[in-house]
């Protein structure tokens, strides 16, 4: 299964918290098998938050944790206008939620990690900001990530 | 210039490598060389020596223990978490490259300072003192590096003997328990009466199998003076403190000098390996420097100094302390529940905590093979009164929830499973969010079942474990009642207290909705 699909892709995100905006986002796990317990997913989730906030400077948050809920890694990524995550610098207008399973096959591993790197490139972020629908943030990820 | 790095997180899939991103970017957008080691979850490509070896500078931005940190010992290091590297990726290159510089520039001064910031291998041990702490803060470290050492002995030792004794009362009858420690032994070259376990071992004889766990235990007892002692002159000294300390807590356990002449020796050892270590020779001896010179001068030391000075001083002090424990009386045994329970309570695994239960485990070799030494009856009151406040936070939020905010019921769940494993720890983040009534409630609780365990004579010789090793606790009914006399109390207390606030505050919401 790919990284990410348009079902991945929550442009307009609307939540009061971070936590709200998690379960938006981690439910669009459920329906392709990706996820098979939501409920112990976000606990994971949580649990990673409460040890460090995710939020980074730039308007970015990157939840993330590794779960025995998960079958492949994943990637959900949510645009809003602007959620508390954490950041000194202020709210996140980009968020991706970074689903890795427990075990984890190194090669799958191994996107994650060019995804966090990706996650730095201000180029790629921008990009991803302008994108005008779900496809072209697919196109984006599998260009820059998953085919790099 | 030339720089390497090790960045590391809890999760392993995101901040590791968006690190290595920022700091990769960072120091080419500055010029230079950078190569990063992420030790994430998508494994790690260990940097080839040759690449270390002839970097300037080394960035560690981990929130992990940087795994197998000796291959950059001797050089520059800036240490700093993980999220600085991303927020500031070009602070931290230029901090590499002023310290490159101010290295090159004065080698001497800067080794000395890289030497303290970057312990050069414990080989995978670790240890946790900071080198900017205060004295007494240090003091405090390196005591619990020896402690964090010799406790996984004192829970193998002691559970095994205990269950050894179980053992031993149901197939040897009343004298069982002290059959199992007189009649066998190891030793083929002792002198006919005891039974030589190995080769009579009848798997049919329930007393071997008592004898066999007794055995073991009592081996596994036997290293905790010099375990304790080695360990504290490793947090002092590191790898060279290891062998001064070890031998030195030998010599001491073997002087009768107890766990008090451990210590005496941990830091002797330390110290001497610290002093050794930091001497200068020519260049031939430095090679030999760490497996012969250090070890041999600075076990001669301590060992020399302990023997001929401080052992027996040492040993009439530990003499003194055990001859009080076994007078202690009644009440002047209730009394010292009572403080103990108090400390237990107090900082929830903080330092007096830590006091009050090092005390306790250590006293645990004291005690010997007797069945109700002082020793027990202190281990057993310890553990009981660090039970209290999680198990009471537990009970707290689940007779009136109301009183707690989201995040503390969630914890109070918790709390249950912590309490009755003995992580005092579980009552923490109440503590945190109310300081003031969690400790005033938690201390006069844990000090009620203190005391309580005490006059009890509960007895208890494994290190931890909670209600897990509840089997092993002598008169575990008692022990249960003084739990939970403790427990009821401190919660009351907190109910009570948050009560009063509650009202108080609705009170004053309604006067002002008025």
């Amino acid at each position: 299964m790919s990284l990410i699909t348009e079902a991945q892709v929550v442009l307009d995100l609307d939540a009061p918290d971070r936590h709200v905006a998690t379960r938006t986002l981690a439910s669009t796990l459920v329906a392709d098998g990706r996820c098979t317990d939501l409920d112990l997913f976000l606990e994971d989730v949580r649990k990673r938050e409460e040890q460090m906030a995710t939020g980074l400077p730039g308007g970015i948050g990157i939840p993330h944790a590794r779960s025995a809920a998960i079958t492949t890694p994943s990637l959900v990524f949510g645009r809003s206008a602007g959620i508390d995550w954490g950041a000194e610098d202020g709210p996140a207008t980009l968020i991706f939620l970074i689903a890795a399973p427990d075990g984890g096959g190194q090669e799958h591993l191994q996107i994650l990690a060019k995804l966090a790197r990706k996650l730095m490139r201000v180029d790629f972020r921008q990009a991803l900001h302008d994108a005008p629908d779900a496809t072209t943030v697919v196109d984006i990820v599998n260009r820059e990530v998953v085919n790099a | 210039m030339k720089l390497v790095g090790v960045t590391s997180c809890p999760t392993g899939i995101a901040h590791t490598y968006m690190a290595a991103e920022a700091l990769e970017q960072a120091a080419k957008a500055a010029g230079h060389e950078m190569i990063v080691e992420t030790q994430g979850s998508a494994g790690s490509d260990p940097i080839p020596q040759a690449v270390i070896n002839a970097a300037d500078a080394v960035v560690f931005a981990h929130d992990l223990e940087v795994v197998d940190r000796a291959r950059f010992a001797g050089k520059p290091t800036i240490d700093v978490g993980v999220k600085k590297a991303i927020s500031d990726g070009p602070g931290l290159i230029a901090q590499a490259v002023a310290a490159a510089e101010a290295f090159a520039a004065n080698p001497q001064d800067a080794a000395a300072r890289v030497s303290a910031a970057a312990p050069a291998g414990g080989g995978g041990l670790t240890s946790k003192v900071d080198s900017g702490a205060s004295t007494a803060t240090k003091i405090r470290q390196w005591l619990m590096t020896g402690v964090s050492y010799m406790i996984p002995f004192v829970a193998a030792g002691g559970i095994l003997i205990a269950v050894s004794f179980m053992l031993a009362q149901v197939a040897g009858g009343e004298k069982g328990a002290i059959d199992v420690t007189k009649l066998y032994t190891l030793n083929p070259a002792v002198p006919t009466k005891l039974t030589i376990l190995q080769n009579a071992f009848n798997p049919g004889n329930g007393m071997h199998w008592a004898a066999l766990l007794f055995l073991i235990g009592a081996a596994a007892f036997g290293f905790l003076v010099p375990i304790l002692s080695g360990f504290i002159a490793f947090g002092i000294a590191d790898r060279p403190g290891i062998v001064p300390g070890i031998v030195g807590g030998f010599i001491a356990a073997s002087m009768g000098a107890g766990f008090l002449g451990g210590i005496a020796t941990g830091f002797l050892g330390g110290f001497a390996a610290r002093w050794v270590s930091r001497w200068k020779v020519a260049k031939g001896v430095r090679g030999v420097m760490p497996v012969v010179v250090i070890p041999l001068l600075s076990t001669l030391i301590t060992g020399g100094l302990f023997i001929v000075v401080l052992g027996r001083p040492i040993k009439a002090l530990m003499d003194a302390l055990t001859r009080g424990l076994n007078g202690m009386t009644g009440s002047s045994a209730i009394i010292l529940g009572l403080i103990l329970g108090a400390m237990m309570g107090f900082d929830l695994g903080g330092p007096v905590n830590k006091v009050a239960y090092t005390f306790a485990t250590t006293g645990l070799a004291a005690a010997g093979t007797a069945t109700d030494a002082p020793q027990l009856k202190i281990m057993a009151a310890v553990m009981a009164a660090g039970m209290v406040a999680p198990l009471a936070m537990a009970l707290a939020t689940t007779l009136r929830p109301q009183l707690f905010t989201e995040p503390e019921r969630e914890n109070g769940k918790a709390a249950w499973l912590l309490g009755a494993s003995f992580i005092s720890e579980g009552a923490i983040p109440f503590a945190a969010a109310d300081p003031v009534r969690i400790v005033v409630s938690s201390v006069i609780g844990s000090s009620i079942t203190g005391a309580l365990a005490m006059g009890f004579g509960t007895t208890l010789r494994a290190p931890h474990g909670g209600i897990w090793v509840l089997p092993l606790i002598g008169g575990f009914l008692l022990f249960l009642v003084a739990l939970a006399v403790g427990v009821v109390v401190t919660a009351g207390i907190v109910v009570a207290l948050k009560q009063r606030d509650h009202s108080q505050a609705a009170q004053a919401l309604r006067a002002a909705a008025v």
